[in-house]
């Protein structure tokens, strides 16, 4: 594991190389090799004039052992295996020979924290090197000293906001202004000439921390004013910002961090394992784990993706409608160093849809140069036949059946024989749309996000005669232009739509029922969604639901079908017809608006619907939310419309703001406290309290019942 | 047959403004007690000083010049006799009456017979957040205990109750006019001890009175929390879910004044009283304790005096004048609407928002307002009562010899 080099000058080079892997990570061949090195180089430290600590692997050190984290529920063995680690790092730091760590590759997570219990770091500035303590995005806070170390090289609040809060992964010049690294080098030989040098002019190194003497950087952690000026504003934002949610990795991370100010490093190191170990035993980081490492891999690896097709990258789009669906997907497409063909009714908008790009990428401070080599890429027209020779097609017009048909018999003569052909409706089934074009197993649906150049999911939807061949090229192209796809089976509203209408449903229903508008707003924001329903119903728009809603109610009642009038459904009525609040769009929904900014809620709700008048338990409010989404997910798998878990899960939360603490729709479900069966006795409840729609499918009970779990 | 515990004297220092421009800015919050020490024995020469079991002092900054055990202390630099005890409490803002409480329910146990009660705070020196504490400052702890600030709080009682700014204010207004009265009918005569610094009279008058106080010049003053609550706010609507916004109405017109002072009851039993020669004024009648819900923090006065009462076996009615802390305007609209009381029961000589709120010893001088008040309108019964940090409320009721 670790490879020993000692040159004539006393120079130990220790390379690590798993012998098992093709990345270095913090496992029991690591641990040991760590241990057998140290005794050596304690042994024979009168010959040793210094260390340089790096990596035969394209990374440096990859981190943490995510699979044996989640399955960890035992806080007191964690401590134990986490503070052996730690100790060898201690050893490290106290050598007394000079360490340096010549960062060679990714140093993230653990990686990175071996190399802050270095004296010095060198790091290699190569593209692909990234360096960062990311670990509170899966749930967790960095246990192997990153928290210490950090807050007594940086201070508590440039450590906490710059490195641990976002767990951002910094290119090596950002690391070294930030203050994380100390220099970079721009090859192999200068970077292991670097750390050479450092050792030669530094033969006393030691870690400030463990000089007499040391202070911490941002002020003296026991002084009132520090207790003031750092902690009391952080610790008000953070529990501000957290918005009360379960989600409770970020205020422990700095309860770690602040404490480990009040003590000595040792003390600290300790501290911050009981925290690790506390966060990574706990439900929500085996939720965040699963959720953002494994069931993203999942898709990333492309298992949604049929097997046996040659990948066939895209190399000119026509993207029809130039709206902001249609200017969104044109400026992504073109990042991607697609050809563009932008193309709408008259070539006026086809260029304003152009210009999108070039706001979005001047508000980015992209250089102008690249600025007009990507602008380049895009031919806006108003004529079909520019389209030309176009491998693949995507249509984002206006929702409208015949529209959409028409504009594919415009086009389809003029794109190569094989395009691919996409529609980017969110409410159209794409079955009945594929009756307009000629290939039919060539159609498919491509969902994009608004705005799509901030929305990560695609949602793939898959017609009745879509072919496998298609849905390939269609996995492809998302990862081509650097989307997440998930894969979805035809029903009206898809999977996405479907689903989080039932979210916004559930509040809507509670204003029909007189609950103070505010209270649904912050049931909303507890259960961790990223946008108040109430606000996001005005985002979407009721015009636009009371649209789809008419649509629906024809077709139901032409197939025969007879129509329920809901409660929510009253309430957009009203919103639309009675009051002339349909949203953010007129200036007028559930908010009062002034230039398109929230400015509170409408005074009026309370005499419409009683506001205020029904007080119900604050913890139905919040999981009537999250039971009703995560039911509408059950019947989507139950119905085929959901294809796997993982892609439920990521769909869920990337593409519909799903609160991520979950670990997605599915993952919700099963850890509910008591697993499946816990949440299907809750969903019985809140189905006799608040409607038959709680009651938990049949399959969900079945699942229950035989012990298992969505996986 | 439970011994009583009766009230022999009561005097305070007049309240300093507590910034070093101060008057009492450049005295020693020991000096303070010293003085009033000093006072009681030459008021009553036949008490004898070895009498004194103890001095239950409340200080809320127990640091730095307020730190250690301040009440022994005292006692030490008071020159009295090595056998007379002294000890420091904390129960925030109504410290001050917890150490009344504490001595009285002492010597009714019979295990005290006379004791020296009371508190001081000089906020001038020791500010406000000086002595750190979890609630606060550890993350964890504001967490799970849900922290936010008294004055969001009191801003908090303003919005669910609907107290405008136009409400609070006219309290505030009420308040100077009723404490500029009382000063100039020498109503505190009794009771304030003017502070003397080495034979040299610093201050015999609460600095902070503003006699010409006006709704328009109150209504210029900028809200004190709106900056706290763009931290705070976010926290405490977590909890008040109902409501959209905090309405931020509290100004330092408004709320109590930072201040300078110190007070001290003498409280003892009959017999110790007989063999003193010592004449009561007063009798703690009982004294109740309340936890409130902790967000809101200071809706606790309302609920501790329905508790004091049943225990009494007393109503509202039988209470002559109620003098509950001017911690805020708000904390008094909400206990006064609450219990529906007569505005002209409540705090009848002004209270905090004139004269300042130095909140160790605040509780302590509200029993010797009571007391005097008492005494001028030959009334029976009073009750004290304060919000507390923490979301804790406090009741005395006060019986007049």
């Amino acid at each position: 594991m670790f490879d020993w080099a000692q040159s004539a000058d006393g120079i130990v080079t220790l390379t690590m190389d798993d012998p098992a892997h093709a990345v270095n990570t913090m496992n029991e061949t690591f641990i040991r090799g760590l241990i057998a090195t140290l005794d050596r180089l304690e042994a024979e430290r009168e010959t040793v004039q210094g260390v340089i600590l790096t990596s035969a692997k394209q990374s440096f050190f990859a981190g943490g052992d995510l699979r044996s984290m989640l399955a960890e529920r035992d806080p007191v063995h964690l401590t134990w295996a986490t503070d052996i680690m730690k100790a060898q790092l201690r050893r490290l730091e106290k050598l007394g020979r000079p360490v340096v760590a010549a960062v060679n590759g990714a140093a993230l997570g653990g990686g990175l924290e071996i190399a802050l219990a270095c004296h010095h770091r060198v790091v290699l500035d190569r593209g692909d090197v990234r360096l960062g303590l990311p670990e509170i995005t899966l749930g967790i806070i960095p246990g192997a000293g990153g928290v210490t170390r950090t807050v007594r090289m940086l201070g508590l609040s440039d450590a906490l906001t710059k490195v641990l809060l976002e767990g951002r992964a910094f290119r090596p010049a950002q690391a070294l202004e930030i203050g994380l690294v100390d220099e970079l080098a721009t090859g192999p030989d200068e970077l292991l000439a670097k750390a050479r040098a450092w050792i030669a002019a530094n033969p006393d190194a030691a870690q400030p921390w463990d000089v007499k003497g040391y202070r911490n950087p941002g002020g003296d952690p026991k002084s009132l004013a520090f207790a003031n000026n750092v902690i009391i504003p952080i610790t008000a934002t953070l529990r501000g910002r957290s918005r009360n949610t379960p989600f409770l990795a970020p205020q422990q991370l700095l309860s770690t961090a602040v404490e480990g100010t009040q003590v000595d490093v040792d003390t600290a190191l300790k501290i911050e394992t009981r925290y690790f170990a506390d966060l990574v035993c706990g439900q929500i980081a085996k939720n965040m784990m699963q959720a953002f490492h494994f069931d993203m891999q999942h898709i990333t690896k492309g298992r949604a993706r049929p097997a046996g097709f040659p990948r066939r990258p895209v190399t000119r789009v026509v993207v029809l409608g130039a709206g902001m669906m249609g200017a969104g997907i044109a400026y992504r497409c073109a990042k991607a160093g697609i050809e563009v063909v932008l193309k709408d009714v008259t070539l006026d908008a086809a260029q304003r849809g152009k210009e999108y790009s070039r706001k979005v990428m001047t508000r980015a401070k992209v250089s102008p140069d690249k600025q007009e080599e990507l602008l380049a890429r895009i031919t806006p027209t108003d004529r079909a036949a520019d389209a030309l020779g176009a491998d693949l097609m995507i249509e984002a017009v206006f929702e409208d059946t015949d529209l959409k048909k028409q504009v594919f018999a415009d086009i389809e003569p003029h794109l190569a024989p094989d395009a691919l052909l996409g529609s980017n409706t969110s409410t159209l089934p794409i079955s009945g749309l594929a009756d307009g074009v000629t290939r039919p197993e060539d159609f498919i649906g491509l969902h994009f996000f608004s705005p799509v150049d901030k929305m990560q999911l695609l949602e793939i939807i898959v017609g009745e005669k879509t072919s496998d061949a298609a849905l390939a090229r269609a996995v492809d192209f998302a990862a081509q232009i650097g989307k997440t796809p998930i894969v979805v089976g035809d029903s009206r509203g898809f999977f996405t739509s479907r689903v989080i209408g039932t979210f916004i449903n559930e509040a809507v229903r509670m204003v029909a029922e007189g609950v103070a508008a505010a209270s649904i707003e912050q049931a909303g924001l507890q259960a961790g969604y990223p946008t108040a329903p109430l606000a996001l119903s005005d985002e979407i728009n009721m015009k636009l639901g009371q649209k789809v809603r008419n649509e629906y109610r024809r077709a139901h009642e032409a197939a025969g079908g007879t129509w329920v009038e809901l409660p929510h459904f009253t309430v957009g009525d009203r919103m639309v017809d009675e009051f002339g609040r349909p949203g953010r769009l007129e200036g007028a929904g559930f908010y009062d608006y002034a230039d398109g900014r929230r400015t509170g809620l409408w005074p009026g709700l309370k005499d419409a619907f009683g506001g205020g008048t029904t007080h119900l338990p604050f913890a139905d409010m919040v999981e009537r939310m999250l039971f009703a989404e995560a039911i509408e997910s059950v019947k989507c798998l139950d119905e085929g419309v959901l294809r796997s878990v993982p892609e439920a899960n990521i769909g869920s939360i990337v593409g519909i703001g799903f609160p991520a603490w979950t670990g997605g729709v599915l993952q919700y479900v099963n850890q509910y406290d008591g697993g499946l069966s816990g949440f299907v006795a809750r969903a019985r409840e809140l189905a006799e309290r608040y409607g038959e729609r709680f009651e938990p499918p049949a399959s969900l009970v079945e699942r229950a019942a035989r012990g298992e779990v969505y996986a | 047959m439970t011994t009583e515990a009766y009230v022999y004297e009561a005097v305070r220092t007049p309240r300093g403004r507590g910034k070093h421009t101060g008057a009492l800015h450049g005295v020693k919050p020991i000096s303070l007690l010293t003085g009033l020490i000093d006072e009681l024995r030459r008021r009553h020469p036949g008490l004898d000083p070895a009498a004194i079991d103890d001095i239950v002092l409340g200080s809320v900054m127990p640091v730095g010049d307020q730190g250690g055990n301040i009440a022994k202390a005292a006692a030490l630099a008071a020159g009295l006799p090595d056998t007379v005890c002294g000890v420091q409490l904390n129960r925030y803002c109504s410290s001050g009456l917890e150490a009344v409480n504490t001595a009285a329910a002492r010597v009714r146990s019979g295990w005290d017979s006379l004791i020296i009660a009371g508190g001081v705070e000089s906020m001038s020196r020791v500010p406000m957040g000086a002595d750190g504490g979890p609630w606060a400052f550890d993350p964890e702890t504001a967490r799970v205990a849900q922290f936010v600030p008294q004055g969001i709080g009191a801003d908090l009682i303003a919005t669910v109750d609907g107290f405008s700014r136009d409400d609070v204010d006219a309290y505030a207004l009420q308040s100077q006019q009723r404490a500029a009265a009382a000063w100039s009918g020498g109503y505190f005569a009794k009771s304030v001890v003017p502070v003397v610094d080495r034979g040299v009279p610093v201050l015999d008058h609460d600095e902070l009175v503003r006699p010409d106080a006006s709704m328009a010049a109150l209504a210029k003053l900028p809200a004190s929390f709106a900056a706290m609550g763009s931290l705070y706010d976010p926290v405490a609507l977590q909890k008040y879910h109902w409501i959209e916004r905090i309405e931020h109405v509290h100004t330092a017109g408004n709320s109590s004044g930072i201040v300078d002072g110190a007070a001290m009851v003498l409280v003892g039993s009959e017999e110790a009283g007989r063999r003193l020669g010592l004449t009561p004024r007063a009798r703690i009648v009982a004294a109740a304790l309340t936890g409130s819900e902790p967000v809101i923090m200071l809706t606790g006065p309302a609920p501790a005096t329905r508790k004091v009462l049943d225990m009494a076996g007393l109503t509202v009615d039988d209470i002559d004048i109620f003098e509950l802390n001017e911690a805020f305007a708000s904390v008094v609209l909400r206990f006064v609407k609450e219990l529906d009381l007569p505005m002209e029961k409540v705090n009848v000589n002004g209270g905090a928002i004139a004269m300042g709120h130095p909140m160790g010893a605040t509780g302590a001088m509200l029993v010797g307002t009571v007391v005097d008040e008492l005494e001028r309108r030959q009334a029976r019964r009073a009750l004290v009562t304060l919000c507390v940090g923490g979301g804790m409320g406090i009741a005395t009721i006060i019986e007049r010899i």
